[in-house]
């Protein structure tokens, strides 16, 4: 459970929030925490301590409440194999919709597919989202270019339900893996797909040609995980895109929560530009399939 | 109250960053509960009149931050007379250490200068921060393609030379696992966490190396500041483990002796 309380009370006690202050105990410390709904777009149960997938979702739990963090989107379970095959799929969807169901007001699934395998990757969609707990799409990785014409069938399966997508991008100096997507692929397969929402993961790593990369497409958000905490690439990414095209992910458990999250929050932009960067976008993007589920938010 | 043992001033080539003015690096740091910051130059990265860079380091750190900047000179040992850069750096500006980035001066660990110049700077009991590494090799300069400094030889070099304290800068990207327990075996070695990652990042590096030898670094105006802060409170330390990495280690390693 999410213990406000307990949260609001470590922070009185001492810690980040009142260093940022830059006074001892603040009064204000809990209203600085209170005062954002922060969201995680991009959280993994790869490289996170832990035996099964709920002991391992008790650790990011453990540390998403240091942080004041209130949802996690969780996909692709165990995994660090680039191109696994359908029955590795379904045992890593498996795995998270097992951690979620742990803590399942902090946390949503979020289902693993790839364009290699399209008629899988669209009856696993049915199983995991459709008609399971799941909600969203992604992290798609490098299997295959998400700009292949087998993205199509998911994207359309993703706009039936209004699920959003979250597509790994990068953009390397010696250039990406083989089936490695761009956020220029992401953008050449949004723009087929205008009525479908997408979260540019890691926006390319390089950030600055990331953005502009995507700035013409008006369905794709910006993702902040995966690299260093460079500065200005919140400042960049608001004033390129706007703020309600930028969110807060981590990529744990190779990041940490706090690296990205120290990107929106040591940004020179205003408290209200944070609050949508945070999570205000996120609820915005996940409302229609979480209310068409029931799920409250 | 916090010791930032890895910040820099003046001017990133390839961007300009919230704090690259030095007044307002200060009121920046101040303003997050820095007492004190360990401050070494952009300009010593790429210029060659490393006498003129150090000139201004200590100008600024006197003029705008004077016992709070604390000015870390660079020294370029490939470069003519350096011996007198580390000289000025000791006696004429009363600097506590140095610091060096060989990867983008073109000299490797296993080159004679850098032993020479450990020698050097045990000599005048100067620290020596060693940077491993400036950015993610992925997303640099397609103009300036630097790799990170291969730091598999310094164990042997600081068991040779005693009296060298070392500290190691943006090293979590290069330096894993077996490779880290050596370095920390090999003498006094000093870790800064602005590059460490993953969940509980701190905490996990924290059981790997000895406590006292991990120190608060923020990689700022580079990093956000805020990344090195949250990542301890991510971490759950204990509060006198997090003492010590604020600000305690930093104090023991600046004091005179330098011992702990």
């Amino acid at each position: 459970m999410f213990h406000r309380r307990k949260l609001l009370t470590s922070f009185c006690a001492g810690g980040a929030w009142e260093i940022l202050r830059g006074q001892p105990q603040p009064p204000g410390a809990p209203a600085a925490a209170r005062r954002f709904r922060i969201w995680d777009a991009h959280c993994h149960l790869h490289a996170v301590p832990g035996n099964t997938p709920e002991e391992r979702m008790e650790v990011l739990i453990r540390c998403a409440d240091r942080l004041g963090i209130e949802r996690l989107i969780v996909s692709q379970g165990y995994s660090a194999n680039l191109h696994p095959k359908p029955d590795q799929f379904r045992e890593e969807n498996d795995r998270v919709m097992r951690a979620v169901r742990r803590f399942p007001d902090r946390a949503f699934g979020s289902v693993y597919l790839s364009p290699s395998f399209p008629e899988f990757s669209l009856r696993e969609f049915d199983r995991c989202v459709r008609d399971g707990p799941m909600a969203g799409i992604g992290e798609l990785e490098m299997d295959k270019r998400c700009n292949a014409p087998e993205m199509d069938a998911i994207v359309e399966r993703a706009i039936s339900m209004m699920a959003p997508i979250l597509q790994h991008t990068w953009l390397k100096l010696d250039g990406n893996e083989p089936g490695e997507s761009t956020p220029q692929d992401l953008a050449e397969l949004a723009r087929r797909h205008p009525e479908a929402s997408f979260i540019c993961a890691h926006t390319g790593g390089d950030w600055e040609r990331g953005i502009r990369a995507i700035r013409d497409v008006p369905n794709i958000l910006a993702e902040i995980a995966g690299f260093d905490p460079t500065a200005g690439v919140v400042e960049m990414a608001v004033r390129e895109l706007g703020p309600e095209r930028v969110v807060y992910g981590s990529d744990v458990g190779g990041r940490s929560f706090a690296s990205p999250l120290a990107k929106v929050m040591g940004a020179d932009i205003p408290d209200s530009a944070k609050e949508l960067v945070l999570g205000g976008n996120l609820r915005r993007l996940f409302a229609p399939i979480l209310r068409a589920k029931g799920y409250r938010a | 109250m916090i010791v930032d043992t890895n910040v820099y001033l003046s001017r990133w080539p390839f961007r300009r960053l919230a704090g690259d003015e030095t007044p307002d690096l200060v009121a920046r740091l101040r303003s997050r509960n820095v007492a004190q910051a360990w401050a070494g130059s952009f300009d010593g990265i790429l210029h060659k009149d490393i006498g003129g860079v150090n000139g201004r380091l200590a100008a600024d750190c006197r003029t705008y931050g004077r016992d709070f900047l604390v000015p870390f000179g660079s020294i370029n040992p490939k470069l003519p007379g350096w011996r007198e850069d580390v000289r000025r750096c000791a006696e004429e500006y009363g600097m506590p250490g140095i610091r060096v980035h060989p990867n983008y001066h073109g000299y490797d660990l296993k080159d004679p200068a850098f032993a020479e110049l450990l020698h050097a700077a045990a000599e005048r009991r100067l620290l020596v921060q060693l940077v491993v590494s400036m950015e993610d090799e992925r997303t640099q300069h397609p103009l300036l393609r630097v790799a990170h400094v291969d730091v598999s030889g310094l164990p042997a070099l600081v068991a040779n030379t005693l009296s060298a304290r070392l500290v190691l800068l943006n090293w979590a990207r290069a330096l894993r696992g077996k490779s880290l327990q050596s370095l920390a075996d090999a003498g006094a070695i000093y870790f800064e966490i602005s590059m460490v990652e993953g969940i509980e990042g701190i905490a996990r590096l924290s059981e790997r190396l000895p406590p006292e030898r991990i120190l608060f670094g923020s990689n700022f105006p580079m990093f956000y500041f805020e990344s090195a802060l949250l990542k301890i409170e991510e971490s759950g330390l204990p509060e006198e483990r997090k003492k010590l990495i604020f600000e305690g280690n930093a104090k023991r390693i600046l004091s005179p002796t330098g011992r702990p």
